[in-house]
């Protein structure tokens, strides 16, 4: 049976009490909106992009508890980082939640957002903790339509 | 995280017989095999019944037995199974006619069920009396399935949608409703209680308002029929559509009562067999009521089982089913709204058994996470009715929602799961 403990760590109950980089980007020169019409979660993420690397990145919007954490913590993590290493922790990322198998082979490593391999245990909310990271997608490929998870 | 592991005692107290409305509801739990379950290794607490009822063994074994025995296309063998399926099929028809006191089984219409119901209005009565210009008047409550058919008929006419509003407390307002309906509302399209926020609204004023335009009205009574004792002639109501699912049914299966007068005058919905009397290439003849609107081979099950659920409630009395109903909404309403940081959506004075709510600092749908560990099923998100939510301000809620088999017990440990809750977002 999964434990609630595995999902609400202290860690992600605190980034979505306190969201970091909760806040809209003027000089962002990428942004996409995204949606997850189950509950209801909806994000804006901006990011600033000089060459190929992330200079700013920030959110905004309102969600459950995990989809807040988690795009506060992806913010956190992705500043400085290449957007080549953005897609990578995405794709680890999602492997992590799903509970994929996750391989080392020279991949930026997860770091913090280890806490979230608890999701894999709770399915319907697989959506909650990747929608920050598909409209993270979808602003470096420049779509402008919304994101939905659905 | 300490505050997880810290556990509050639960309460779980033994099941006591209840008399409330004359029944034992204890007894009544026998009657749902499913409610006998273990949910994560605790007692199933089903408080979703907005969404979709359980059903009795009653229902179960009705449906078993037409399958094991009776299973036949109706309307068109001489053989003895369709015989046999043909006349169960259209008692079922009967016991719906009695149950909602149609003038006439003919107008009892058997859909997919209330969506198929208003699609099927929309599209035939509405393609045809709505023009450029006109109006279709709603209100603020309805769910999304009584707001998108009229909006795709308008779209199609170059007509207008209407809504009358409703107060802070979820109540239609009457006054403006009175002052939406003008010689260009052609059609007015009404929930007859709140799938959100519970809300029965005053349909009898609205329907004699309506029809003081010469307004037809078609009722949602999706929510309505599990709670409420309904009579199509007493409301003069045009059109009265539900779903079986959310009366102790099967899914799949609904009834669209329209009065027979508006029905013949309208064009058929879907083409195929059992809706002609006879076709060449050159012309069709549709078929009679109700059969005109029931293209292809039925949900011969589907009627079946929901004649089972009816006899089932109608066996309890719906208006014990009410007071029964009555009193756990109101001990949940006193219990839930004592918790701190909790704000009740919808306290409309007339109510069903909805209690829609959000808790302060904590998504609705955590809360729904965090009860389903405790074996408590409750709807959390907007519950179809986008609308009624940026009425309200709240982007989802959480949605506990009461059936007759149902106890006070279960609020308890709702409310000790809520508690759970905010000791978890402490």
């Amino acid at each position: 049976m999964p434990d609630l403990r595995d999902l609400y760590q202290d860690v992600i109950l605190e980034h979505s009490k306190a969201p970091r980089n909760f806040r809209e980007l003027s000089a962002a020169n990428h942004k996409a909106e995204g949606y997850n019409p189950l509950c209801g979660d909806h994000f804006t993420v901006y990011v600033d992009v000089e060459g190929d690397s992330i200079r700013d990145i920030g959110f905004q919007g309102s969600g459950c508890a995990i989809s807040k954490a988690s795009a506060s913590m992806m913010t956190q993590i992705l500043k400085g980082k290449s957007t080549a290493e953005a897609e990578q922790l995405f794709a680890r990322f999602h492997k992590l939640v799903t509970g994929a198998p996750t391989e080392n082979g020279g991949q930026p490593a997860l770091g913090k957002l280890a806490v979230f391999s608890g999701v894999c245990e709770f399915p319907v909310r697989v959506k909650c903790a990747t929608l920050a990271w598909h409209t993270l997608h979808a602003a470096l490929e420049g779509k402008q339509q919304t994101v939905s998870t659905e | 995280m300490t505050s997880v592991a810290r556990r509050l005692p639960t309460v779980l107290h033994p099941p006591q017989a209840q008399n409330i409305g004359g029944f034992d509801v204890e007894k009544l739990r026998r009657d749902f095999p499913i409610l006998k379950q273990k949910i994560r290794g605790r007692r199933l607490v089903y408080l979703d019944n907005a969404a979709t009822s359980q059903k009795p063994q009653s229902v179960i074994d009705a449906i078993s037995h037409y399958y094991e025995r009776d299973n036949s296309n109706v309307h068109r063998g001489v053989h003895y199974l369709s015989e046999r399926a043909t006349e169960e099929f259209e008692n079922a028809r009967q016991t719906v006619q009695r149950f909602i006191n149609a003038a006439s089984a003919s107008e009892i219409i058997f859909t997919r069920g209330t969506t198929e119901g208003i699609n099927l209005v929309a599209q035939t009565y509405g393609r045809t009396h709505v023009g450029p210009g006109d109006e279709v008047l709603i209100t603020a409550l309805e769910h999304h399935s009584n707001i998108v058919p009229w909006q795709l008929l308008c779209e199609e006419k170059s007509a207008k949608l209407r809504v009358a509003p409703v107060n802070d407390s979820g109540e239609l307002l009457l006054d403006e409703f009175a002052k939406l309906l003008s010689p260009r509302t052609k059609i007015v399209a009404v929930t007859h209680v709140s799938n959100a926020i519970g809300t029965i609204i005053p349909l009898r004023q609205i329907i004699e308002l309506a029809h003081g335009q010469n307004v037809p009205v078609l009722v949602d009574g999706a929510q309505a029929v599990p709670h409420l004792t309904v009579d199509v002639q007493a409301l003069d109501c045009d059109f009265y559509t539900f779903s079986s699912h959310k009366l102790y049914g099967p899914t799949g299966m609904g009834v669209l009562y329209g009065k027979s007068v508006l029905l013949d005058a309208m064009p058929p919905y879907q083409g195929g067999g059992d809706m002609i009397s006879s076709v060449t290439f050159e012309k069709t003849t549709y078929n009679k009521l109700p059969y005109k609107f029931e293209a292809g081979t039925p949900h011969v099950a589907g009627a079946i089982g929901l004649a089972a659920a009816i006899d089932y409630v109608t066996g309890l009395g719906i208006e014990n089913l009410a007071v029964h109903e009555h009193d756990l909404l109101a001990y949940a309403t006193e219990k839930v709204s004592a918790l701190p940081g909790i704000r009740l959506i919808g306290t409309a004075k007339e109510k069903a058994a909805v209690l829609s709510f959000v808790l302060e600092g904590v998504h609705p749908h955590d809360v729904g996470t965090i009860l389903d560990q405790e074996g408590i099923a409750i709807r959390t998100g907007h519950h179809c009715a986008q609308p009624v939510m940026q009425r309200f301000d709240v982007p989802p809620t959480a949605r506990a929602s009461f059936a007759l088999y149902n106890t006070r017990e279960e609020v308890d440990v709702l409310v000790e799961g809520l508690q759970r809750v905010q000791e978890v977002f402490a």
